[in-house]
């Protein structure tokens, strides 16, 4: 059969199209739940009328993207079984629970209190109503958690045991599994990846606001709350990724080797910046590197040795037998370098928009801004930044606020296809994982109808999302600042038009 | 008893648990073409669903989810092999969920008219195909020793598995104009139960077909008392909503979806995808249930969450327990 069209190749395809997809709404609805509650919580405890348009405008943003994530995410639950059978028999036993955790512990709490935020309004006094964006971010970062656990389990399985009689890996440690360190640290890191991609998300749209001078009591506000998240989460991503890398080294040399195109084991192993390799010679054509750094990723210290793609290939064949242990090498180079560079020059941005915006601090009274002015950015000493140079800050942060959602994405593509050719790593193979039953055919029909249909959502999300952007936060109403005393609202309002409807 | 037959139990609860709860949602969303005159009656059935769709739905991911976990070869063998249909269905609940939560996002007629179609659309077909599904579970597929599925999709499409779709679909869509009838107010209110009295005996009839004939193919005593269950508990189901009280009904039409879970998954026992080119080929409760460790932790993690989780869904229908009439939809929309 034609390779290009072999069900496993057409499988992989299909998850990863699904799950990178999945994945552009994931990081943002973790952030903003968060962040909303966050405006939420200021309102309610200051009465600051901005806060409570600054909850209105982002929840609504926020609400048009979990919309998109929560759909496809009913395909992540399914496709093991269609596309990946064989895998779902291996590995049920130890991958199925936390999937279930995950549906009966987070999904039902964010979905359920999700309803009752939207609808809650008139409905919940203002406390209860503030709890249930809480609740529905405490359900997104449970979700995350189970979710990674089940994926740090195929990286690094731990707490199982092969049963052979049956043929699959059988649970014997659920808290093993749960706590393991690359569940830890993977969590860790795709938390604070994701607090980068809400952060910078506010920070773009405060940025277009400001730039044409509109809402700027709450665009102000968004502008800060989005640098600190940034700024905080940006410096976290970077830790926790260091720390995840060290783990990697550990449990999967390969990968790290990958990542750097290392094609020969050294000791003081350089970091590179630019590499052209030839997979079939199995060394690098062109090369730009540092001295040092990847030994310092990997473990601590400019000098010590780490093994190269040739040397982990041969040991690989001799504990697993003859075979060809290599990832893609380009995918997993560049992609680990994309990761890092879309995030990091996230990070950056956002350290000099919160010098730029810096209030009382080193910043001299002349230059200080009121609640209704633009800020003035300040890069030195008593001196505000030319109108064009100002400009052209504000359009960078815009055009740049997606830069960590491509960070996110080519870190899954990294992970994933590091990995390869294993599905759960040292245990089980990618092409022993396909659905032996479903054909070609089918595959091909499943792969189509959801890139066609995705497609197809993507701009009508992105065109909706647009318009909420420009039209800014909403005008308050009556209603608004009159919630509810009771639950389910008062009963001489009970002829008055829902405060929200579909 | 032991850990997998319990699963057995939990696997049916969670079931049923989602045809309750997504079947009168299903039914509204099939109800926004029969029912509603105009784009106000549409805009108040849908919103009497509009806070507590996507929890409902949540029970099919746990369901999913928990199959998986407890039962793998059943979650492996089962969605492999209803490949095209489940594709159909969850392209389905993609739009479904876009539909509700985007229709009110713009106030253009023609926006809100295309995402009303596709509410009507991707009620009504899920609504039949799960009906279909669970039919070819229970009459027995094709599964050869390897607990592969080697039919194709035309067998699924067979008769029995079709009037089995036909019944999912009409009693949902009754499930729904009871619920519309309970969660209404006005002119609306008093056409649901009207609609739900026709509903109610065209389903009586397809139900009585469909179960009778489960019965003498498949049945033994105990799915003969939850069929009678099932069946009597239609019947006072649509006496209620002809007698206006839509309260009694729904809890009657909710019975008659969990006695209908039960009596499916009764006739399966200890089955739980059965063979139909060999018995020694059927998947079973042991064949293909996990090891009794995961069952353990499975157990723990649903024997406290599920409580849990019915306590917080059923306060968000007391939350939102008023009724919705055409007055209470602002016109800005």
């Amino acid at each position: 059969m034609d390779l290009a069209l072999a069900p496993e190749t057409l499988a992989r395809w299909q998850f990863g199209i699904t799950t990178v997809y999945h994945f552009l709404f994931v990081p943002l609805t973790i952030s903003l739940a968060a962040l909303t509650a966050g405006l939420q919580t200021a309102w309610v405890r200051t009465d600051n009328e901005k806060y409570l348009r600054a909850t209105k405008f982002w929840g609504k943003l926020f609400l048009i993207n979990i919309a998109m994530g929560v759909v496809t995410g009913i395909v992540q639950e399914f496709q093991f079984g269609m596309n990946w059978s064989d895998y779902s028999r291996f590995v049920g036993d130890v991958f199925g629970a936390p999937l279930a955790f995950e549906a009966l512990i987070a999904f039902f709490f964010e979905s359920t209190f999700i309803g009752l935020w939207i609808f809650g309004w008139d409905k919940l006094p203002k406390k209860i109503h503030l709890a249930c964006i809480w609740m529905v971010s405490i359900g997104t970062i449970l979700s995350t958690f189970f979710i990674l656990a089940a994926n740090s389990w195929m990286q690094h399985p731990v707490g199982y045991r092969i049963n052979e009689e049956r043929g699959r890996a059988e649970l014997t440690d659920f808290w093993k599994v749960l706590t393991q360190d690359t569940a830890l640290t993977q969590f860790f890191h795709t938390i604070t990846a994701a607090f980068l991609v809400g952060g910078a998300f506010m920070v773009g749209i405060s940025a277009f606001h400001l730039a044409r001078k509109k809402h700027i009591r709450v665009m102000r506000t968004s502008l800060r709350v989005g640098l600190v998240t940034v700024v905080a989460a940006g410096m976290l991503t970077a830790v926790s990724g260091d720390t995840l890398g060290k783990v990697m080294f550990k449990q999967q040399p390969m990968k790290m080797a990958a990542a750097e195109a290392l094609w020969e084991g050294e000791d003081g192993a350089p970091f590179s910046l630019f590499a052209v390799g030839d997979v079939a010679e199995g060394h690098n054509d062109v090369e730009v590197s540092i001295p040092g750094v990847l030994s310092f990723l990997a473990d601590n210290t400019f000098t010590s040795y780490v093994p190269g793609i040739n040397d982990i290939n041969k040991e690989l064949q001799e504990t697993y037998g003859p075979g060809d242990y290599r990832p893609n090498i380009p995918v997993a180079f560049w992609s680990f370098r994309w990761m890092i560079g879309f995030g990091m020059a996230s990070f950056g941005l956002g350290l000099l928009g919160l010098w730029l915006t810096r209030r009382k601090f080193l910043l001299p009274a002349a230059l200080r801004t009121g609640e209704d002015e633009v800020p003035k950015l300040v890069l030195f000493r008593n001196k505000a930044l030319s109108p064009k140079l100002a400009k052209l800050y504000w359009i960078t942060a815009l055009w740049t606020m997606l830069f960590p959602l491509i960070a996110n994405s080519w870190g899954w593509i990294f992970t994933e296809m590091g990995r390869q050719p294993w599905v759960v790593y040292g245990v089980f193979q990618t092409r022993d994982a396909v659905s032996p039953g479903v054909s070609q055919g089918e595959i091909l029909t499943s792969m189509i109808g959801f890139t066609a249909l995705y497609a197809v959502l993507a701009v009508i999300e992105v065109k909706l999302l647009l318009k909420y952007v420009k039209a800014g936060p909403p005008e308050l109403t009556e209603a608004d600042l009159n919630p509810p005393t009771r639950i389910g609202g008062h009963d001489e309002d009970a002829d008055r038009p829902m405060a929200f409807s579909y | 008893m032991e850990l997998h037959d319990v699963w057995f139990v939990l696997i049916a609860v969670l079931w049923t648990g989602y045809f309750f709860l997504e079947g009168f949602d299903f039914g509204i969303g099939v109800l926004t073409k029969l029912l509603a005159r105009d784009r106000k009656e549409r805009r108040v059935l849908i919103n009497t669903i509009g806070p507590v769709w996507d929890g409902n739905e949540v029970w099919l991911l746990s369901a999913g989810g928990a199959t998986f976990a407890a039962f793998p070869e059943w979650y492996a063998t089962l969605f492999s092999g209803f490949y095209l249909p489940l594709l159909v269905i969850l392209l389905c609940l993609i739009v479904r969920g876009v539909a509700f939560e985007y229709r009110a996002k713009r106030p253009e007629e023609r926006w809100q008219a295309n995402w009303e179609h596709a509410i009507f659309w991707t009620s009504l077909i899920p609504a039949f195909l799960w009906g279909v599904a669970f039919g070819n579970i229970v009459r027995g597929v094709k599964i050869d020793a390897d607990m592969e599925y080697v039919g194709n999709l035309w067998d699924l499409l067979n008769p029995y598995a079709i009037l089995g779709g036909l019944v999912t679909l009409s009693l949902f869509t009754f499930h729904g104009a009871v619920f519309a009838g309970l969660k209404t107010v006005g002119d609306i209110r008093s056409r649901a139960r009207g609609l739900a009295v026709k509903l109610g005996l065209a389903t009586a009839v397809l139900a009585l077909g469909f179960l009778v004939w489960t019965q003498a193919e498949n049945g033994n005593v105990r799915s003969l008392v939850a069929m009678i269950i099932a069946v009597v508990s239609l019947v006072l189901a649509i006496g209620a909503v002809s007698a206006g009280r839509e309260g009694w009904s729904f809890a009657f039409s909710g019975v008659t979806i969990a006695a209908a879970v039960a009596m499916l998954f009764l006739t399966l026992f200890p089955n739980v995808m059965p063979s139909s080119l060999d018995d020694a080929w059927s998947l079973t409760v042991s064949n293909a249930s996990s090891s009794p460790y995961t069952l353990k932790i499975m157990t723990w993690c649903a024997g406290i969450a599920t409580p849990v989780v019915l306590l917080y869904q059923g306060w968000t229908y007391w939350v939102f327990r008023k009724r919705i009439g055409t007055h209470h939809i602002a016109d800005a929309h």
